[in-house]
């Protein structure tokens, strides 16, 4: 075999060819698959956005950023409208507190803040145990639909609330309830902010329903405070 | 050497899950079930397939000093390769074998069947070598990924045989060891 001495200079220009040419096919086939990772990316979040605002498929999402009232987190919501009727938000949340770590988790409302349904985005809890968040794997999220948080407690029992927990695996719930708390938070932000976004379109003239809004979005908020 | 017997020896005789115990990272971490086994080792087996192929082709071209760093670049660079094509094509399946996709790069089945067999041998051999092994490889991590969801979760390749709650250690990791070390044993005896 008349394999080619190290030398400097044929190591040096082996290695150059080798990462060169490397580099020429990693690049056709990134942009091969740009377009198809996209499309794969788009589909599974119109799957998911389906699933909590039934009829999202058909309909148009629009997509927007909400601040909560402190600042601090970022939340992205989707306003799902079918032919101009508004069908609900879906509001992708998440918390820190699972027991492996980061879940994320996508839930929908309606106009009044009502769940229409929930689902786990992602997540990495035990299998078998926390996982048990996830549609695919039982039905435990399904206690959340129709209920609104103003009235419905997101906590689990054991710490005062409504939520049934998951037997061994009360950290998961846990997780999932602050995840969808943090949601119904934003969500009354949101509320708020475009209550009085109405406010200031509005005319002069119409002060009247200008204080009526106010005293709205306030009782928005003490609903939001109590729980 | 007989191309036949080059092929079959990866499944039994020298598998690498259960003979040679090479590339354990993926094996226990990725079958908890068997369709999952059955991609990773899918993955597995086209990066072998086409690693051992290149680098039997430009064996003779490549400085003995530097042969481990070409080697590595061209592995990751088909592993890059189908990882980006299973995002693109089986996004469920990628989601699902998620981290593990990358580290086939430093699987050390890829990289010892380059070093220890392709480096050595004609590119038909190398090929047959790098399936060979691949398929075997496949073959350990769908069995035991099948024995993990069967008791794991009382179902095969996604298909629930029994409506309850398997046994939980099997989904988890600890399942992964005591499976393999089952499946070791067997196979060992079967050898013997």
């Amino acid at each position: 075999m008349a394999k080619k001495d190290s030398t400097f200079l044929n190591m040096t220009l082996t290695l150059l060819i080798v990462t060169a040419l490397s580099a020429v096919a990693l690049g056709f086939v990134y942009n091969s698959t740009k377009g198809p990772i996209k499309d794969a990316k788009a589909q599974k979040l119109k799957n998911a956005i389906n699933i909590v605002v039934p009829g999202a498929d058909k309909g148009e999402v629009e997509e927007f950023k909400v601040l909560s009232p402190d600042g601090r987190e970022e939340l992205t919501f989707y306003k799902v409208t079918h032919n101009g009727e508004l069908k609900g938000y879906a509001v992708n949340t998440y918390s820190n507190n699972g027991f492996s770590g980061h879940i994320s988790v996508m839930v929908g409302f309606d106009e009044n803040g009502v769940i229409i349904d929930n689902n786990v985005l992602e997540h990495a809890e035990t299998p078998g145990l926390g996982d048990k968040t996830s549609k695919d794997v039982s039905d435990w999220n399904s206690q959340f639909i129709g209920k609104n948080p103003a009235e419905f407690k997101l906590n689990v029992k054991k710490d005062g609330g409504d939520v049934d927990a998951i037997t061994a695996a009360t950290i998961s719930s846990r997780a999932y309830c602050d995840a969808l708390d943090r949601a119904y938070r934003g969500f009354v932000a949101f509320k708020e902010s475009s209550d009085s976004k109405l406010v200031e379109v509005s005319d002069d003239n119409t002060l009247i329903e200008d204080n009526n809004t106010e005293v709205d979005s306030t009782s928005n908020e003490n609903i939001g405070g109590t729980k | 050497m007989n191309q036949w017997k080059n092929f079959t020896k990866g499944f039994i005789k020298e598998n690498p899950v259960f003979i040679l115990l090479l590339g354990l990272c993926p094996t226990l971490g990725v079958t908890t079930s068997a369709i999952n086994g059955l991609g990773m080792g899918l993955a597995t087996t086209f990066v072998l397939l086409m690693s051992n192929t290149v680098i039997s082709l430009i064996k003779n071209v490549i400085p003995n000093k530097v042969r481990i760093p070409s080697f590595i670049v061209i592995i990751a660079s088909f592993v890059t390769i189908v990882d980006l094509v299973m995002a693109a094509y089986v996004p469920a399946l990628h989601a699902q074998l998620g981290l593990f996709i990358p580290l086939i790069v430093v699987n050390c089945i890829v990289l010892g069947r380059a070093e220890a067999f392709a480096s050595k041998n004609t590119v038909l051999s190398s090929m047959i070598d790098g399936l060979g092994m691949g398929l075997g490889f496949a073959f350990a991590l769908t069995i035991l990924g099948a024995v993990r969801e069967l008791l794991g979760s009382y179902a095969i390749f996604g298909y629930k045989l029994i409506n309850t709650d398997g046994m939980l250690v099997f989904v988890l990791a600890p399942g992964a060891f005591i499976g393999l070390a089952y499946l070791v044993a067997i196979v060992r005896r079967i050898n013997k």
